[in-house]
């Protein structure tokens, strides 16, 4: 059972694998589709200097470590408010109007303003991912709080806790499975935000300059090797704070 | 016999869309100390409104509370209450949900570690210690909460329902058990139910309610050695007298639905 579950799981993409490396025989135009062997022999060589931009090792460093900062940033500032905002009515009303007019603006949107504000550079980038990111985070933040059971408040009250424990002790606790779903999901934004800000016209380094960089030299093995590497560590982005939510947070199943 | 708690002119209106409903019309109720009070009456009868008042959870529209002379304003540690539907944190342990408390009263670490084992053990829970509330029974997580109100110390120990979920069998066994824990503990208990059986089977002094507005129809003293035969002539005795007394008063909530 479990052997056909993980051939099962392998067979699609196995298979698309194998049509691209068929089509791409056939095409014999590596500019449209490189040859899947082009694409491994970049894989395996993470830490050979590409196109004279670095490695693709290094190149990753620095989008990972835009993302943390983007990231980190936005959780420091979304789980705050979304706590205040979910546990205080007042200071939900004083902002909600105001973050339910900015969530629908799209990331990219903000780039000009961006390059305005922080000139082109590294702060303009990180302040896309930190757009990205914040939204989420403090929209599952908000939601979490708000959903604590009452009676769980209640039979703290009796036992004799005040307002700043109901919320050390009741309401955080209570909605970090919440926040965790937050931070997962803007993790998930905020790695799909750098490398689109990498393409911008600013940028000299990280996966997504690198995927640019490669198109404009024609190197379509470069550039898949790049959305494969992005693919893979999405991946396992998100399985891995998956992992803390099954891992930690079992007891979610009972607030239900 | 020394008045613990004094419900006095105690009336609560809730308010639903502009639509006034009486739910509680001045009760006035002492519970003694060391007493066992049930309080029970038909659905929607108030009774578990009048628990939440004396909790602190909600306020009444007039009258007011005393607990040993001093005036209810809010929730407090003095009353510990013990809830119909499963309140543990689900975060906690065993052992963290029952140091809660303690915790909040700024008890050192062993010190409290020490009592909460008490409790558990008491409530027949060793070797649960540090288990999560998702991983015991119903029974067991109502066993739980008795623990965790009772290393609370408090001064009177409230009850709504807290065995209704429950299936007979449990019931019984956890019923005597809270008994058990009652008389080694000597505290006053305010325990809301609708089951007849288990108001006789408990009490002290029985509670009728009226149905809405809830005005108290009757007090019953139980005159009866424990442990209770739930079969004996004079259980059964009570049994039909209490039933009388609520008859009218069911068909009449009825009426009002």
């Amino acid at each position: 059972m479990k052997i056909k579950d993980i051939v099962l799981k392998i067979v699609t993409p196995l298979g698309v694998v194998v049509l691209w490396e068929v089509l791409a025989i056939y095409l014999n135009n590596p500019v449209i589709l490189p040859r899947v062997e082009a694409v491994i022999n970049v894989l395996i060589h993470p830490f050979q200097g590409i196109l004279g931009t670095g490695s693709l090792i290094d190149n990753t460093i620095i989008s990972i470590k835009r993302v943390l900062s983007g990231f980190l940033l936005a959780s420091i500032m979304a789980i705050p408010l979304g706590i205040l905002m979910g546990y205080y009515k007042t200071i939900n009303s004083l902002f909600d109007t105001l973050i339910e007019l900015l969530r629908p603006i799209p990331p990219l949107a903000w780039v000009p303003l961006s390059l305005a504000w922080f000139g082109l550079g590294e702060m303009s980038m990180i302040f896309i991912i930190f757009i990205g990111a914040f939204f989420p985070i403090l929209i599952n933040t908000i939601s979490g709080v708000k959903s604590v059971p009452n009676p769980l408040i209640e039979a703290a009250l009796t036992l004799g806790a005040k307002g700043k424990d109901i919320l050390i002790k009741v309401v955080i606790p209570a909605s970090s499975p919440s926040i965790l779903t937050g931070l997962r999901v803007g993790a998930g934004i905020a790695w799909m935000c750098v490398v689109a800000a990498e393409m911008l016209p600013s940028s000299n380094a990280g996966l997504g300059y690198l995927i640019m960089y490669a198109y404009s030299l024609s190197r379509m093995d470069v550039v898949i090797a790049c959305m494969v590497v992005i693919g893979l560590i999405g991946l396992v982005l998100d399985r891995g704070l998956r992992y803390i939510e099954d891992k930690y947070f079992v007891w979610r199943k009972m607030m239900k | 016999m020394k008045v613990k708690l004094k419900v006095e002119n105690l009336t609560k209106i809730f308010e639903f869309n502009g639509n006034k409903v009486k739910a509680l019309d001045n009760i006035n109720l002492d519970v003694y100390e060391n007493e066992f009070l049930t309080v029970m009456g038909p659905s929607g009868c108030g009774k578990t409104t009048l628990l939440r008042i004396i909790a602190g959870l909600d306020y009444p529209t007039e009258g007011r509370v005393l607990l040993d002379g001093r005036e209810v304003k809010g929730p407090g540690a003095d009353r510990g209450v013990v809830f119909q539907q499963y309140t543990l944190m689900p975060w906690r342990t065993v052992l963290k949900n029952v140091t809660f408390g303690l915790e909040l009263k700024g008890i050192p670490k062993k010190e409290r570690i020490e009592i909460a084992k008490k409790f558990i053990k008491m409530v027949g829970l060793e070797g649960f210690e540090d288990a999560y509330p998702y991983q015991l029974s119903g029974g067991m997580q109502q066993r739980v909460a008795i623990a965790r109100t009772l290393a609370n110390d408090p001064e009177i120990v409230l009850m709504d329902e807290p065995f209704a979920a429950l299936d007979a069998q449990t019931r019984n066994i956890l019923q005597n058990e809270l008994l058990k824990i009652w008389e080694k503990e000597k505290k006053t208990v305010f325990f809301v139910t609708h089951s007849v059986d288990e108001a006789i089977y408990l009490s002290d002094r029985v509670v009728v309610l009226t149905a809405r507005p809830g005005r108290i129809k009757e007090i019953v003293k139980i005159d009866l050695e424990r442990p209770r035969d739930r079969t004996s002539i004079e259980f059964l005795e009570y049994r039909k007298k209490i039933l009388n007394i609520l008859r009218d008063e069911v068909l009449k909530s009825l009426k009002q639905r």
